[in-house]
């Protein structure tokens, strides 16, 4: 093994190792030996990342085999890495921001008597997603995906005592088992027409896959990457909760804030985004699975961003936010620009992470209150977490310069050059969404940060977590909390204008991620770009600007300027109101239709099939006849001799009769 | 390799340790009875762990093979031999027999030397179904194990438990009659033989490989138990005590549907081949059916006895699809199975002694009171979701892609296990474990002592080897495996 194969190991066990040892010997080293063995852990995972980034970009890419966990016939399921440059992209961003989130952690669960183990946790969900972005194949790839979701399920429960949060913890797995569920079928297709589930293998295998047809439905002929990449996406609809797989984020939200952040926001939600980018070789070949790609991320994006805009919970409206730019990612993963969304992956995590983390501290400073109607005016409190708050919505409504800009912007460019069907969709949705984002981001902003302090006549009554300290006037968080928000808020601000040009133009994705001819919305989109500060100044005379300006303006028109509005507005447009506060119904759908349905079916196979006809009549059934036979046949065994008797004179009679008539 | 006759020390060290349990005579010699139990229950642990160290896996031939001649007569034999599909199972068996005697060890208080001299002697019969291959010593194995799995579920059951002994009697009695009439027919077939290698060989023509394969199903499905001849399992694991659902879970039901390998496939391919639709769909109705009846039950044995019958569903359909990844995977879910269930049976058990209910409703924030038990009961939870890095997903993702490989919409229907085995699972798990205490007898609960710990920790140190890195299980199957495949794939017909 190479010093360089030995440090790509370090990279995921070293969290491992911190999660190991704060989950099972928590007691004994305590809190601070918790924190400090996790840290520690993940900071050698973040510094070893960047030795492997370091190497990656002098150009060594590495794709081999850790060791081989079984074999079956010809297929070999093994665990290795494969690490280039969008693995190394992933390590970096997972490892940030999973350090800060650490750190922040800190501050945030002080109170908390599950301390050691939350810090276990989110060591352990570092591991099972680094080992998800380093994988050299499905199986792994698999195992990473099943691991984020369990990390995630006993995350979002960890207060288990909590029923709203034992509810949505069950329903983010379950949700996202469904996707699973496509997402095996998947791999199962390719391991049945390849032979392999290595993706080097796999890939090459591509114009194969492109060539062949399936008829899954009479008569319907299917080229075979295409049914095989709806599958795979279904499953990356569950995990980036594209609609209608989107319902379990929103309830996410009842686990402890940082993990909002980290899991919910900047790494596991992208797992799908990420492992489309993966594929896009096998994605290039289908035309159809691109287009149901585009829309599906077009609906999504539009769509949860207007269910953003009434949402009162401060973490809510982030969560809203987040559908929305995960559909923002998929939608450009439909156009093939997919490395614009890995670039859009990339700055929102910063953004994201960091509006999560602020929202995080205002729930401190607010003594656990979530609630945006009472709060107000917090920028005198809370400063710091008032200008990275600031920083972080303008990084996400795409302000020039700033990171959001450089990444949405490319999206929306790139949506208008793409000739796939839904393409005119998806641009009018991603366009749209624009000015929705911008208006939910800056109404909550206004909301919390400015305009009158509504907080003395409500404060008190929380919703996160553990007790109450004393009431009052909102206060500036602890360092802890407060290091980190800084820490996110420049990369939010830099990280666009620095790398937009190696990322999106450059060739550092050359290997990693394949566009074929046909789609060459990148090509002409380089075409147009003169430098990240051209981009910046053409910024202005482009409709994005002014639909996010409209918006700010709108948010402060009717938030800052004329607060009674909004209550008139509602009360006349009752329907679409009611429409938003149901969120479309896709709850209320899952509920009755799906769980109740299946606990009908249930109950009817169990009470009508097993215990009705098996049971009922044939088991006991024919226990019955065999009952009733010998309730017959104990007649004759009466005893009395004069029966017997009785009856062999019978017997002698019929077989006399018999015998005489014989011939 | 040693000179020792392994196999049957296999099956008669138990057996004779149980015996010698049982002389230990009444309760008053409750410890002693104990104390033999669990030396004999190691003993005979110890004399499989050579079975496995010294099998060659490159050989698909029996190995470890005894020959004595039994019953010159009719020339039935005593012979005795393992291959890749057999070999691990001994192991399992004793191992679970381990386990059993350590935690019936403070439950169980009356009839001590009986109770354990039961599972020893059933450990040493189960041993030796799995071994035989003369189809007599099978079949009087085979009856034989029945005797003390009805004696223990009869006297240490539950408040129903003669209607329940009494079903699962009569049911897998009815079921192996009609395979007696087969191996007699195919006594007279072979030219006077009942070596079950021999049969392998014999030459039938279709109509009777049918009757046969008919014959031998009806036998093993009760078993397994397949769709719809199951419903005797629920029964008998709700009036079992804990120790006799585990055997039941991780053995008894891997009777049935080894089987279908070391019968019904190499004596009547054809037939298998010919019927292998009907299997499929009988499989693929355990899984979705019964993962849907799992959903609504309301007594926690009875939902993991569903969940059985759903997981063997996956069992029986790997042999039919008849590719390696397929039958391969069968078998590792068969071991994973036997780790998990019997788990999950055993965490039942530990909250059964605490709180004598079995009923979900009466349980909630288990975890505020027992957090060790929680994690430990969350990780077998997570296995029988079939998830990554346990045991449980090993099987389970090698049989959906064996079967998505052998045909679409049968994999689309066998991945459905995915949401419904996980809905089932983590609902109960959610109800029973998460949630504030609902209850002062919950508020009341003591988290588990070390010999409770020992017997999960082990099992969850299984699942968990198993999950990372099943290699070492699968390895030993390849030979056996691709062998049997080669032989199913041809023609017996005359």
């Amino acid at each position: 093994m190479t010093e360089m194969q030995k440090l790509y190991l370090l990279v995921p066990l070293a969290p491992l190792a911190g999660a190991i040892i704060a989950g099972l010997f928590g007691k004994a080293i305590g809190r601070a030996g918790a924190h400090w063995v996790t840290i520690l852990g993940v900071a050698v995972s973040f510094v070893a990342s960047i030795f492997v980034y370091q190497d990656v970009a002098a150009g060594n890419v590495f794709n081999g085999t850790v060791y081989t966990w079984a074999t079956s016939g010809d297929l070999k399921f093994e665990v290795g890495f494969l690490i280039d440059s969008l693995t190394t992209t992933m390590m970096l961003v997972v490892t940030f921001v999973s350090l800060m989130v650490h750190i922040y952690t800190i501050g945030y669960m002080h109170d908390d008597p599950g301390y050691q183990r939350f810090f276990s946790y989110i060591s352990l969900f570092t591991f099972s997603m680094l080992m998800l972005v380093m994988s050299n194949n499905f199986l792994q790839l698999f195992f990473g995906w099943e691991a984020v979701g369990l990390v995630s399920y006993l995350l979002i429960g960890f207060w288990y005592t909590r029923p709203s949060a034992i509810f949505a913890n069950l329903k983010a797995f379950l949700v996202n088992r469904v996707g699973d569920f496509g997402f095996l079928l998947g791999i199962g297709l390719i391991a049945a027409y390849t032979g392999s589930l290595n993706y080097a293998d796999v890939f090459a295998q591509g114009q194969k896959l492109a060539s062949t047809h399936v008829e899954l439905f009479q008569g319907e002929p299917w080229t075979l990457v295409t049914v095989i990449c709806i599958c795979l996406f279904i499953g990356a609809m569950g995990k980036s909760a594209q609609v209608p797989l989107h319902v379990w984020l929103p309830d996410s939200m009842e686990g402890p804030t940082p993990i909002s952040a980290l899991i919910h926001a900047a790494t596991m939600v992208t797992a799908g985004i990420f492992m489309v980018s993966r594929m896009s070789p096998l994605f290039e070949l289908s035309d159809v699975a691109l287009s149901f790609v585009m829309v599906i991320g077009a609906i999504t994006a539009l769509f949860m961003g207007f269910l953003g805009i009434i949402q009162n919970d401060i973490k809510r409206v982030v969560a809203y936010s987040t559908l929305s730019q995960l559909g923002y990612m998929t939608v450009a993963l439909g156009a093939s620009a997919y490395s614009v969304a890995i670039f859009h992956l990339m700055t929102h995590a910063f953004f994201k992470a960091l509006l999560f983390l602020a929202a995080g501290s205002v729930i401190i400073g607010m003594h656990h209150d979530q609630d945006i109607r009472n709060m107000g005016g917090l920028r005198k409190y809370m400063p710091i977490t008032w200008i990275t708050s600031l920083v972080g919505s303008l990084a996400l409504i795409g302000t020039p310069f700033l990171s959001g800009f450089y990444s949405k912007d490319s999206i929306i460019e790139a949506v208008a050059l793409s000739h796939l069907p839904g393409a005119g969709f998806a641009h009018f949705a991603v366009l749209a969404g624009v000015f929705v984002t911008a208006f939910y981001s800056f109404r909550m902003y206004f909301l919390v940060f400015h305009g009158k302090e509504r907080f003395h006549v409500h404060a008190g009554h929380g919703h996160d977590a553990h007790g109450h300290g004393q009431h009052g006037t909102p206060h500036e968080s602890p360092r802890v909390v407060t290091v980190p928000l800084i820490l996110l808020a420049i990369p939010s601000v830099v990280i666009g204008y620095l790398t937009v040009q190696p990322m999106l133009f450059g060739d550092f994705f050359e290997g990693a991620i394949v566009v074929s001819e046909q789609h060459p919305v990148m090509a002409e989109l380089a075409h147009h770009f003169k430098g990240a500060l051209a981009m910046g100044l053409h910024a202005f005379v482009t409709a994005p600007f002014w639909l996010a300006l409209a918006g700010v303006a709108l948010a402060w028109f009717f938030y800052l300027k004329r607060p009674e509005l909004p209550q008139a507005i509602r009360a006349k447009f009752g329907l679409v109101y009611e429409i938003l506060e149901n969120k479309y119904y896709f709850d209320r759908i899952n509920e009755v239709v799906f769980a109740g349905g299946a606990r009908l079916v249930g109950r009817g196979l169990w009470k009508g099939g097993d215990q009705g006809l098996i049971d009922g009549i044939v088991v006991n059934g024919s226990a019955k006849v065999v009952y009733w036979v010998a309730q017959i046949t104990r007649l004759f065994q009466s005893g009395y001799i004069y029966q017997y008797a009785f009856s062999m004179i019978i017997g002698v009679f019929v077989l006399l009769t018999f015998w005489f008539n014989r011939g | 390799m040693t000179g020792l006759p392994l196999l049957s020390l296999a099956i008669w060290v138990p057996v004779f340790g149980g015996l010698a349990v049982l002389a230990t005579g009444s309760d008053r010699n409750a410890s002693l009875a104990r104390g033999l139990a669990l030396i004999a229950a190691i003993a005979g642990f110890l004399v499989t762990i050579p079975l496995y160290t010294a099998f060659d896996v490159k050989s698909a031939a029996m190995q470890f093979t005894e020959t004595l001649p039994w019953i010159p007569g009719f020339n039935i034999k005593y012979q005795l031999g393992v291959d890749g599909i057999s070999v691990l199972f001994i192991l399992l068996n004793s191992f679970i027999t381990v386990l059993v005697v350590l935690a019936g060890w403070r439950v169980i208080e009356e009839k001590v030397a009986q109770y354990m001299a039961a599972f020893l002697i059933m450990s040493g019969l189960m041993n030796g179904i799995f071994c035989a291959l003369d189809a007599v010593l099978f079949y009087v194995f085979f009856e034989a194990s029945l005797i003390p799995m009805y004696i223990i579920i009869g006297v240490w059951g539950g408040p129903n438990r003669v209607y329940a002994a009494f079903k699962f009697f009569l049911y897998t009695l009815l079921g192996s009659l009609l395979m007696l009439v087969a191996l007699i027919y195919l006594f007279f077939e072979s030219g006077l033989s009942f070596s079950i290698l021999e049969w392998h060989q014999v030459k039938l023509p279709m109509k009777a490989q049918i009757l046969i394969f008919l014959a031998f199903l009806l036998a093993f499905a009760v078993k397994v138990p397949m769709w719809p001849v199951h419903t005797w399992l629920p029964d008998a694991h709700v009036e079992a005590p804990t120790g006799g659902s585990v055997v039941l879970a991780a053995i008894m039901l891997k009777l049935g549907a080894y089987g279908f390998l070391r019968f019904s496939l190499p004596i009547a391919p054809d037939a298998s081949r010919e019927l292998a639709w009907l299997m499929i769909a009988l499989s693929l109705i355990a899984v979705v059916y019964i993962g849907f009846v799992a959903l609504v039950q309301a007594d926690m044995k009875k939902l993991i006895a569903y969940s059985s019958i759903s997981h063997m569903g996956f069992v029986t359909l790997g042999f039919f699809i008849f590719n390696q990844l397929g039958v391969e995977g069968a078998l590792v879910q068969m071991i994973s199975h036997g780790f998990v269930s019997g788990a999950l049976f055993l965490c039942v058990g530990v909250l059964y002694d605490r709180m004598h209910s079995r009923q979900i409703a009466d349980y909630g924030g288990v975890v505020n009171t027992m957090p060790k038990f929680a994690a430990l009961f969350m990780l077998f939870a997570m296995a029988n979701s079939g998830l990554p890095a346990t045991s449980g997903f090993v099987g389970e993702f090698m049989v959906a892609l064996g079967a998505i490989k052998y045909n679409f919409w049968v994999g689309f229907a066998a991945a459905t296990t995915l949401i419904l085995g996980a809905a089932y699972t983590l609902w109960m798990y959610k109800r029973v474990v998460f949630g504030a205490v609902a209850n002062h007898h919950v508020a009341e609960l003591k988290d588990i002592d070390g010999r409770e710990f020992l017997v999960l920790g082990l099992l969850a140190a299984c699942v968990l080897a198993m999950g990372i890195y099943p290699f070492p299980f699968v390895e030993v199957m390849h030979a056996s495996v691709d062998n049997l495949l080669k032989h199913v794939a041809l023609s017996k017909v005359l």
